[in-house]
């Protein structure tokens, strides 16, 4: 426990060595790989996003809508959805299914290539692991996951809309207007501000567990299921901790 | 391959390692190695399993740091050097691992290319043109395209060598080169080392267990010893001297005897001692058949 505490840190250390005080020292970050990662870790978790989101606005309408109904106040099921999109269950959803689609990916391929000996041999070729394979997949991570957030915060809107206009018969402009009036710029901001710090602590969690693989094949399957679990107690427990922060 | 002795001194040497001892936990795994590397050797490393070589050689390629002593190669400390200047110094020197360590997910040619990309200023023209005939020096033209996942054992090892020597390095490191291979394979990843290395004038440093390898490529090696010389080295000199050495786990060694001071049998012993209750003439022992009655 202790030895993955260090190993943690020592990574978050390295990592902000490589990302604010190497690029003055000539050794730039790697924008090809960036980009790749990117693709792999963002663009690919679009369609299943979108699909959570969406299923998630439709729900989170229902749900109020059968509640709201009792006291004639469904006019509010507009901002409630939004409003629970926008500064929870967007950032959360979203960061889950990061977690179990690509933080889980990061750590089995960073621990494959340990356990292969392909770290080394980057070491050995004076390529820096830092540079080649955790800087580009922590800036990808920190990119697009409060983008994806902001992806379903649109789709889960869209969700919510469905059930608005064609089960409670509210025109376009109404939902619209109503989902607008119940959250504030800061909401939105706090709720990217949220996914970014998930987004830090998913990649950083994944890449440690996966750089710190021993064991083989067996290692590799443990230390994914263990940064799968980590991660996904890190970004409740930090959820809550914002959540508290900000608006309570 | 070359069974006479080198002339050690008019050569510099390319590796000094002095008194190394690196201890995990208790258990020390070098204890006081001592051994100098002299320039166009190819210096072998042997011993059995666990006896420490493949750690020595981490050691050597300055991924691990030992618990004391000394490691100088090209004149230059390494154990107390920084991260800089051990970046700068492994530009010097190619490396071929045990399992190849090819990139997964680059090609053989994006493989062999990295070296080439990251540590020189060459356009990528000149790039491709290098890696296309360091491919073919290893007989690999026409499979540049394809991933190590698509390529077999013997391939991988090649592949591997080429990506190894794409900067001509003075200084080349290899880990059990053949292990896994077929006597076939073996001979052809020895020779293309031997005629690639020599071609440009390269000091190898190799550390193996097959036999066939070590008499084949080395012209000077060193034997690390398990059990009581754990970590020791038992044996050093040229080809002829190891194959003459009195030393009983030397010739146990070389010969493959399962029998004898080299051999780890103390799990055999148990075995037959405390669960077949045999003693060392084989006859069962009288507490084991008094322990069998009802």
């Amino acid at each position: 426990m202790t030895e993955a505490f260090r190993q943690y840190f020592e990574l978050c250390g390295s990592l902000l060595y490589w990302l604010f005080v190497a690029p003055f020292r000539g050794r730039g970050w790697r924008i090809g790989h960036t980009f790749a990662q990117i693709v792999r870790i963002g663009v690919h978790a679009v369609p299943m996003s979108a699909l959570t989101a969406l299923t998630i606005g439709v729900v989170l309408a229902m749900q109020s809508a059968a509640q709201l109904a009792k006291l004639g106040a469904t006019a509010f099921v507009p901002g409630l959805v939004s409003s629970s999109l926008i500064r929870e269950l967007a950032p959360l959803v979203t960061a889950v299914i990061v977690i179990g689609r690509s933080g889980s990916s990061v750590t089995a391929e960073l621990g494959t290539m340990k356990v292969s000996e392909e770290i080394e041999a980057l070491e050995v070729m004076a390529i820096p692991p830092m540079s080649w394979l955790i800087v580009p997949r922590f800036l990808a991570m920190v990119i697009m996951l409060p983008l994806l957030t902001v992806f379903s915060i649109y789709v889960g809107l869209a969700g919510g809309w469905l059930i608005g206009h064609y089960s409670l018969h509210m025109s376009t402009a109404f939902f619209v207007t109503h989902a607008l009036q119940h959250v504030a710029l800061s909401d939105i901001g706090i709720g990217l501000l949220k996914s970014g710090v998930f987004g830090v602590l998913i990649v950083t969690i994944a890449c440690s567990i996966g750089l710190n693989v021993s064991g083989g094949a067996e290692g590799v399957g443990l230390a994914t299921t263990r940064s799968v679990v980590v991660s996904l107690l890190s970004v409740f427990i930090a959820n809550a901790l914002l959540t508290a922060l900000f608006f309570f | 391959m070359s069974d006479t002795t080198p002339d050690l001194t008019t050569r510099e040497p390319i590796i000094e390692v002095d008194s190394l001892v690196r201890h995990f936990g208790s258990q020390k795994v070098l204890n006081g190695v001592s051994f100098k590397v002299y320039e166009g050797d190819t210096f072998v490393i042997m011993g059995g399993s666990g006896c420490g070589k493949s750690t020595l050689l981490r050691h050597l390629i300055g991924t691990e740091k030992p618990t004391s002593g000394s490691i100088k190669i090209f004149g230059q400390e390494i154990t107390t050097m920084n991260e800089d200047a051990m970046r700068k110094l492994r530009g010097r020197y190619g490396m071929l691992f045990q399992s190849g360590a090819l990139l997964q997910s680059l090609t053989v040619a994006e493989n062999v290319a990295l070296p080439l990309n990251e540590h020189t200023q060459l356009d990528t023209g000149l790039i491709d043109t290098v890696v296309k005939m360091k491919l073919e020096q290893v007989g690999l033209t026409g499979h540049g395209h394809k991933k190590p996942s698509e390529i077999s054992g013997g391939m991988k090892k090649r592949a591997a060598l080429a990506r190894a020597l794409a900067l001509d390095p003075p200084l080349v490191f290899s880990d059990e080169p053949t292990a896994g291979l077929d006597p076939i394979m073996t001979a052809v990843v020895d020779e293309l080392t031997q005629r690639l290395t020599q071609k440009i004038g390269a000091t190898v440093v190799v550390v193996t267990h097959d036999m066939n390898s070590v008499f084949r490529i080395g012209t000077r090696i060193i034997m690390l010893g398990t059990g009581p010389n754990q970590g020791r080295i038992i044996a050093s000199g040229t080809p002829a001297e190891i194959r003459a050495h009195p030393h009983p786990a030397v010739q146990q060694f070389i010969n493959g005897d399962p029998q004898g001071d080299g051999s780890d049998d103390s799990g055999e012993v148990l075995y037959r001692e405390t669960l077949l209750g045999l003693n060392e003439t084989g006859m069962y022992s009288r507490s084991a058949i008094q322990s069998s009655k009802p």
